[in-house]
């Protein structure tokens, strides 16, 4: 088909204007963070730091429990992703794998406790916490956000058992595998990408989780990263170039994650979302 | 599953005989313990959303039935007060003008989420392949941004003194913007908010629609194009119609997710000013953890979660029933 020579410019003039709008508020944070306070504060913006500091990055490393932060959110964020994986690859066995009384009842189960509505729920749990004694604890963060990011991580694992040929299983057990072999050294090495982009999602969601960090656990000593953020800008006020900086540290390790994996994690969902 | 298969011949036996005597031999009970296997293997992950996501949704709904303030917290003293809490939340003008105002929000916000989402992603299907790439990665980096990170971002990008926003509305001749304070209004911080929402949600949609878009068949737009159908009209009649299912689920999601956008409200201006940017979710945090109305605040969650389920009732209707259908 022929276009004239505006219907071939205009998709590409619309797709850098929307590029740089995309991505601006992300090369602000990062460009920001590395700039001298004279350039953040200045009548008109300094638009490419030459300029480079590394002052508003000590400023935010050297807040009050910071190592200790990062470790917490590290922390929880393994742990509650681990044990997701574990228990939702059980189930996802069960799911995709054998017929019994019931599947469809805890397949839809798991899909309404998806879309449960954790950020309006944190009263409730609050109490809970409170009643167990265990505020300012790792403990209940992990445990609520590994059931948070498991119905996900079960659903979405489901798909990918399915998607693994029955024969090679079948074939494995008549060479004498017993069904738990065949599951350790057929199944498991060919679920590697499905488990890879399950978790990368359960990461991020539990390395952003907010309302219930922010209600639970408010002891410095025990805060995780994305309370501790907004509360970092409230005390620092102005000093942008040091909340820009907190906030790139909090960013970077997602977004590499997420520019790294993205295609194979996306083209592994879209494999994974073949039900069973 | 392989201790079952392992067991020793007398033990399922005596398994088998004890559960009503009729045992023919060592097949039925490994048959019976095979029939427990599914259940065996759910059993974790059913127990812990039982724990960590019943309970606390019970708990919920007793509180809501709870008079329960700081006294009461402190001291550890359960009040019953039946249908107080409701009656109260109901009757205040407050709650439906927040109910009001979280519609409209979420309305506003899957709109455009929808529209700008769905056009970027026809236009990238129009791209040639490297500006696609350039776009692509924009939309990746801009929907990989944790959200917390993005808040403070932009508070900062239309900061009052400063903020590159209002450097460059003043610098396009609007000057009275120069020193604009956008957290100082109700409007001009859902203007902020929004558009943080809909920056971060179009490359889902956008990227999600651009992929469903190769799936389409040449062969449509060839024939549609034989019989004469201009772009528009191939747009209505081949894209759209194979869009459709992937339109509604996508906004059904966007729906729930907006609808409870805790995080970008709260931490922008914690629903300031005045609370007049506060959403239900955000209400019911600061009347129930901030001002230590537990039971009232647990109310409202509870009012929350009811319209939530109203708001997707028809779309939740339509999923869960497919979902049947499939299994």
């Amino acid at each position: 088909m022929k276009r004239s020579l505006i219907g071939r410019v205009w998709p590409n003039v619309v797709a850098v204007i929307l590029f740089i709008g995309l991505v601006f508020p992300v090369y602000w944070m990062i460009a920001t963070a590395f700039k001298p306070t004279g350039d953040i504060i200045s009548e008109d913006p300094v638009w490419i730091p030459f300029d480079v500091t590394f002052e508003h990055f000590k400023t935010a490393v050297d807040a009050d429990h910071f190592g200790r932060m990062v470790i917490n959110s590290i922390t929880v964020t393994v742990l509650a992703v681990v044990f997701a994986l574990v228990i939702g690859l059980l189930s996802a066995f069960a799911l995709a794998r054998m017929r019994f009384k019931g599947r469809r009842g805890f397949i839809i189960g798991f899909m309404l406790a998806q879309m449960a509505p954790w950020e309006v729920m944190v009263i409730a749990i609050y109490m809970i916490v409170r009643d167990a004694d265990m505020l300012n604890s790792l403990v209940p963060l992990t445990l609520f956000y590994m059931v948070m990011i498991l119905p996900f991580t079960l659903l979405t694992l489901r798909g990918f058992v399915a998607a693994v040929p029955k024969e090679l299983e079948e074939s494995a057990m008549v060479d004498g595998c017993t069904r738990m072999q065949a599951f350790r050294r057929v199944i498991l090495p060919l679920l590697a990408p499905g488990l890879m982009s399950t978790s990368l999602f359960g990461f991020i969601t539990a390395w952003n989780e907010f309302p219930i960090a922010l209600l639970l656990n408010k002891d410095g000593e025990a805060k995780t990263l994305p309370a501790w953020l907004p509360s970092f800008q409230t005390v620092y006020g102005d000093d942008w170039g040091a909340t820009m900086a907190a906030s790139t540290i909090f960013a970077i390790p997602i977004l590499l994650l997420f520019v790294f994996l993205q295609r194979r994690a996306v083209a592994g969902l879209t494999d994974g979302a073949v039900k069973g | 599953m392989t201790v079952q298969t392992e067991r020793p011949p007398s033990g399922p036996t005596d398994v088998a005989k004890s559960d009503g005597g009729n045992s023919q031999g060592p097949r039925r009970p490994r048959a019976r313990a095979g029939a427990l296997a599914p259940y065996l293997l759910l059993l974790p992950a059913v127990a812990a959303t039982v724990v960590f996501l019943g309970w606390p949704l019970v708990n919920n709904g007793i509180l809501s039935f709870q008079n329960l303030n700081m006294r009461q917290v402190i001291l550890h003293l359960t009040e019953w007060n039946g249908f107080d809490n409701y009656k109260e939340v109901l009757s205040s003008e407050d709650f439906w003008r927040v109910t009001g105002r979280s519609i409209a929000f979420t309305a506003i916000n899957v709109v455009l989420i929808m529209v700008l989402g769905t056009l970027i992603g026809l236009l990238l299907a129009r791209l040639g392949s490297k500006m696609r790439v350039l776009l692509l990665f924009g939309l990746v980096l801009a929907w990989a941004m944790p959200v917390v990170a993005s808040t403070t971002v932009y508070q900062w990008l239309f900061a009052q003194r400063y903020g590159v926003v209002n450097w460059v509305l003043a610098k396009a001749g609007w000057s009275s913007m120069a020193d604009y304070d956008w957290m100082g209004g109700q409007y001009s911080t859902f203007f902020v908010i929004i558009t943080l929402i809909v920056w971060q949600s179009i490359p889902f949609v956008a990227i999600n629609l651009y992929a469903a878009t190769t799936t389409i068949p040449k062969e449509l737009y060839e024939a549609a194009s034989l019989d004469g159908a201009n772009a528009w009209k191939q747009f209505t009649s081949v894209t759209l119609p194979f869009m459709r299912p992937f339109l509604y689920a996508t906004t059904f999601l966007e729906v729930i997710w907006v609808f409870k956008a805790f995080v970008q409200v709260y931490t922008i201006n914690q629903g300031g000013p005045d609370r007049l940017t506060e959403i239900l979710p955000v209400y019911a945090y600061i009347e129930g953890a901030g001002n230590q109305h537990y039971g009232m605040g647990s109310a409202i969650a509870m009012l929350t979660i009811v319209i939530l389920l109203l708001l997707t009732a028809y779309h939740l209707r339509i999923v869960l029933k497919q979902e049947e259908d499939e299994l």
